[in-house]
């Protein structure tokens, strides 16, 4: 396929240890500790069983207590005994058990603690399924998260030994990281002096780039998750995939043999190879005629069940393929691509804009117009006052008015702005700090600009390159560097930034970059760990996206890793994509 | 969070247990939950009479109710995660035949070591297997003068260390406002925001809000953590007085116009909103706010009619097309394409006429075609279709012009399966030739298709053409007649 690659790519460490290690720990707290024996899914409505004996097993939320402690007071008021267990995971707050305590329930519960951090998906990706740290952190400013991140990291290291070298780029990851440092230090980590496995982590922040989250995804995995949404790994294929009346649910990872060659490939070189693949199927299938008894006998005992495999996957494939074109074809996909490479590169600003008016007045799809506003905002540094104020207002008259929330929130964090506001935060910024010391006031511009930092897009792109010269048609068949993912039309932001920090061993060179990124850039040696280039571990590099990562990118950087001969493995808080980054910023019912 | 929930959803199919209804029957097992309840009822009677004299005391310091059976159960576990943690500390390596269910043989230690380390802060079993008892010691009930000199042990930065590790502390002793600011400094350099929320909820309860907030102003980090926990706990009345202290009027705003969408009752709705348009937003977005208030009210008085209207059955078009829901709360748009399905010929003066609607919402001109348009497509009303478009000059003619391009229109009338004839007349009118092409090609308009090549003087094309019209119809003569023109100037 597509690319070759070379051949000395290390092998990734085994994540099978820590799928088994979560699997182990859930079951031995349910079982062992309390004999549970059914599993109930908290819901919005009463629970109505008569076992004597609740476990709730819930993320720690305000308002999941308030619902356990509703069933406790109501068990109570009945006059009903039973007993009350809550699992937290990844871990508990306090503000869950003053809520506990202010309802009155507090030590009717008893609660526990269930520290999942790291859900492998695949045999390079491991996620902590926390989809909410990025509106928390991000919008809200709550550092909850990072504590599970430091750690995710500190299991991690304990698990793959220490890690030679660690780079990062944002607030968040520079917390994260002094946070793991801290939890390090204070235990005699038995990791020490250990053979690494994984030799560099590179730590970023989502809102370093969200032009490359923004993007419509187009390699094969991408636009599956875009469509379908990939939830923990898998995707619920409807009757339009299946033809049939049922769905199914498909594993989708390197075990699927029909899928791991796919997924990293643009759209456009999928049908092609799947097609090549049924005619190879079909092949195979036909050598069976003039076969004689015995023969016949070692095939159906043989290769049949293999073929069969293949034939059910790539049915499937086949069927997700034919949906998301069709899909695609009723929103005037090509036209809209069309208007995202012209924001990408920065060219006919205008007619983009009036395509997304027209997005907006069609009502197509409430997600895809705010993805598509964001987009032209980040990249031309916010949108000019009178552009911002038609479209939010045709926004509010097609989609609800209600969004005006959701117009706020994103000017929050700065992913949809007016090009004025910044002036507006400066006068807070200069107000306040008038009011406190230089060192303080410091402090506050970084808290200011963490909320809403300019984007910059344009100077980094050009800074970076990223967007490709094209002399000819871009081959995607045979790709030449990460744009790749996008058509040949962008080099993802992120992935540059990893790939350029990764070449120069620090960020030496890369000042102006920086800059504009707003800082926040580290990059540390392990002194304990002896920089042996002859380790394999040296070419394993940890990716950690701090907000999510999207199949995207991960493609990027496998194919970044592919030509490089070195490994990428995904840490993410969750796997995000446009659409999941747009609904978590909308305000719903409380 | 119904993301939330549903991505919830899958550890249930991932993981080995299901979940299920609650009308779940099934006999054995039901047999089995009977036994086993009936054990642990007996094991309950049994462990009540050991723990009565056990009191916990919370994070805060203050003693709280008996937690007899919870402390037994943990308690039972707590021997096993002992020897678990200690082997592991020792040797390092796995010890993992404490537990008793051992299913590989990978060490499980780290993981298990792991959870040690950050015990449940309240729970017993785990602060006793931490350190041994003297950590534990300040939280079981004492002589009031020894519990004090315990408690003091602590530094901030110890505190916050060990909240941050997930044990118990005692925040009480923090009096003085310099000690609450320390405490509340080295929380946030902590960068661990379970912490930070923790101090703050004490400093919430120990101090004066003024102070409280006159702190905070200076420090954003911390406030953010406030803010964020007032949203998430409900405490409404707290939040807007922090804004107002802030001059956040704007997210006073915001914050107290966010309620409405909690209140399922359109009459109350409606008048909450009317309480909301005097609230301090920017003059752009208190007109979002009035225009909010009056679309409801319309809205209601829309509904209410149309309701009438419907069960009555006089209405003919009611009867034809019969509502699928409500229009009570949809987005302007959505109400203007209902209003031109329903009410499309009512005069200015009623609330449901489309141009009422433009008017009242300053609706510009290319959104209300698109919307009038996909409407009047929808019930095939072709000539209403025509109207749209057809503007007279000064001189008299009549002219089809459009606020948006016209292939949009071809698209919007193809939705709706609108014939040929009516088609071709709007593909005609697209400028540019190669799209007009590509469209007249697609939708077979062939006359369209004939005349944009004769235009072109393109005779190839033309001539390739003829084989996709049907053998002897107007289409095909029609070709024939162009290409034997002898006055056209061919190209090719």
């Amino acid at each position: 396929m597509a690319f070759a690659g070379r051949r000395d790519v290390p092998e990734p460490p085994d994540f099978g240890i820590l799928k088994r290690l979560a699997r182990d720990q859930l079951i031995y707290l349910l079982e062992q500790q309390h004999e549970v024996d059914k599993l109930y899914k908290v819901d919005s409505r009463p629970a109505l069983s008569t076992s004597d004996q609740f476990c709730f097993l819930v993320r720690p939320r305000i308002k999941t207590m308030r619902y356990i402690a509703d069933i406790v007071n109501a068990d109570k008021m009945s006059g009903r005994s039973r007993k009350y267990k809550i699992i937290f995971s990844p871990q508990k707050f306090y503000a869950c058990e003053m809520v506990l305590e202010e309802e009155g329930v507090f030590g009717d519960v008893t609660c526990d603690e269930w520290s999942f951090y790291l859900l492998p998906l695949d045999e390079d990706i491991i996620s902590m399924e926390l989809p909410e740290f990025f509106r928390d952190y991000f919008l809200e400013g709550d550092h909850r998260w990072i504590n599970s991140v430091a750690r995710a990291l500190q299991l991690l290291n304990s698990l793959y030994g220490p890690f030679g070298k660690a780079y990062g780029i944002g607030r968040c990851a520079k917390m994260s990281y002094e946070l793991w440092r801290d939890l390090e230090e204070e235990s005699e980590s038995d990791g020490q002096g250990r053979k690494p496995e994984i030799g560099n982590i590179f730590l970023m922040d989502r809102d370093m780039d969200y032009v490359t989250a923004l993007c419509s995804q187009v390699v094969y995995e991408g636009l599956v998750d875009d469509t379908f949404r990939i939830k923990c790994g898998s995707v619920d294929f409807g009757p339009d995939v299946t033809s049939s009346d049922k769905s199914i649910k498909v594993l989708l990872n390197a075990q699927d043999k029909v899928f791991s060659q796919i997924r990293n490939e643009h759209f456009s070189s999928v049908f092609g190879f799947l097609s090549q693949k049924s005619r190879n199927l079909q092949a195979q299938y036909d050598r069976r005629r003039g076969m004689d008894i015995k023969q016949m006998k070692n095939f159906v005992s043989q290769e049949l069940k293999g073929l069969k495999q293949e034939h059910r996957l790539l049915s499937l494939h086949i069927g997700a393929c034919e949906s998301i074109m069709k899909k695609k074809t009723k929103q005037d996909f090509q036209e809209m691509i069309k208007a995202e490479h012209s924001l990408l590169e920065g060219v006919d600003v205008r007619e983009s804009t009036s395509f997304i008016e027209e997005h907006i007045d069609r009502q197509v799809s409430p997600i895809e117009s705010l993805r598509l506003m964001c987009l032209l905002s980040i990249t031309e540094n916010g949108l000019i006052p009178k552009d911002y104020r038609s479209l939010k207002t045709q926004y509010l008259q097609s989609y609800g008015p209600e969004h005006l929330l959701t117009f706020h929130n994103l000017k929050r964090v700065g992913l949809l702005t007016e090009q004025a506001a910044g002036e507006t935060l400066t006068a807070v910024e200069s107000k306040v700090s008038k009011l406190v010391t230089d060192r303080a006031a410091g402090k506050i511009t970084d808290a200011f600009n963490s909320l809403a930092r300019k984007s910059n897009f344009r100077a980094i792109s050009k800074k970076l390159g990223l967007i490709p010269r094209v002399d000819g048609e871009y081959d995607l068949k045979m790709p030449r560097d990460m744009a790749y993912v996008f058509s040949g039309a962008y080099i993802p932001l992120s992935c540059k930034i990893i790939e350029q920090v990764l070449e120069r061993r620090g960020w030496l060179g890369l000042e102006e970059v920086v800059r504009l990124l707003n800082g926040n850039e580290f990059s540390v040696s392990d002194s304990t760990v002896e920089d042996n280039p002859t380790w394999e571990s040296q070419r394993v590099i940890l990716a950690v996206f701090l907000g999510g990562c999207t199949f995207s990118e991960i493609a990027a950087l496998r194919f970044l890793g592919k030509e490089r001969g070195c490994k990428f493995i995904f840490l993410t808080t969750a796997i995000t994509n446009s659409a999941r980054m747009m609904e978590a910023m909308i305000e719903a019912k409380a | 969070m119904s993301r939330a929930r549903a991505d919830e959803e899958e550890y249930w199919h991932s993981s080995k247990f299901r979940a299920f209804t609650f009308d779940d029957e099934d006999d054995e097992l039901s047999q089995l939950k009977e036994s086993k309840r009936a054990v642990n009822s007996l094991r309950d009677i049994v462990d009540d009479d050991d723990d009565d004299d056990l009191e916990r005391v919370s994070w805060s310091g203050e003693p709280v109710g008996s937690i007899s059976w919870s402390i037994k159960e943990t308690a039972s576990s707590s021997t096993s995660s002992l020897e678990g943690r200690d082997s592991g500390l020792q040797k390092g390596s796995s010890s993992y035949a404490a537990f008793p269910k051992q299913v590989s043989s990978y060490s499980l230690s780290s993981l298990f070591k792991g959870r040690n380390k950050l015990p449940s802060f309240q729970s017993l079993s785990d602060a006793l297997s931490d350190t041994g008892v003297k950590n534990y010691a300040p939280e079981l009930r004492r002589p009031k003068a020894e519990y004090k000199d315990y408690s003091s042990d602590w530094s901030p930065k110890d505190t916050v260390r060990r909240m941050q590790r997930g044990k118990v502390c005692s925040l009480e002793r923090f009096r003085s406002l310099q000690d609450k600011l320390v405490l509340l400094d080295e929380a946030v350099a902590g960068h661990d925001g379970n912490v930070i929320t923790a101090v703050l909820i004490f400093l919430k309860r120990t101090l004066r809000r003024e102070i409280l907030f006159r702190e905070l102003e200076v420090r954003q980090v911390a406030l953010c953590h406030l803010i964020h926990f007032l949203k998430e706990a409900g405490e409404q009345k707290l939040l807007l007085d922090l804004l107002r202290f802030l001059d956040r009027t704007e997210e006073v705003a915001l914050s107290q116009y966010r309620e409405h969408l909690n209140i399922q009752d359109v009459e109350k709705r409606r008048e909450f909103l009317k309480g909301c348009i005097g609230l301090p937003f920017s003059a752009e977005d208190t007109s979002h706010i009035q225009d909010h208030y009056t679309l409801l009210e319309r809205q209601i008085i829309i509904e209410a009619n149309d309701r009438h209207l419907e069960t009555a059955g006089q209405s003919e078009i009611f009867r034809k097309y019969p509502r699928k829901a409500s229009i009570l709360n949809m987005p302007l748009v959505t109400t203007l394409f209902y209003s031109c399905f329903y009410h499309y010929t009512e005069a200015e003066g009623t609330f449901s006429s489309p141009t009422n609607l433009k008017k009242t919402f300053k609706i510009p001109d290319k959104q209300y075609v698109l919307t009038a348009l996909a409407a009047r497509a929808k019930l095939r009303a072709w000539d209403d279709v025509d109207a749209l478009f057809t503007t007279k000059t000064w001189l008299g003619y009549t002219k089809k012009k459009a606020p948006i391009g016209f292939h949009r229109v071809v698209e919007i009338l193809q939705r709706n399966s609108a014939p040929v004839q009516v088609l071709q007349e709007y593909v005609r009118l697209v400028e540019d030739v190669e799209t007009r092409l590509n469209l007249a090609t697609k939708y077979k308009c062939h006359d369209v298709v004939i005349e944009t090549y004769k235009d072109l003087k393109d005779r190839i094309q033309l001539t390739a053409y003829k084989c996709k019209v049907e053998r002897g119809s107007a289409e095909e003569e029609k070709i024939n007649s162009i290409l034997n023109n002898m006055q056209i100037r061919w190209k090719n």
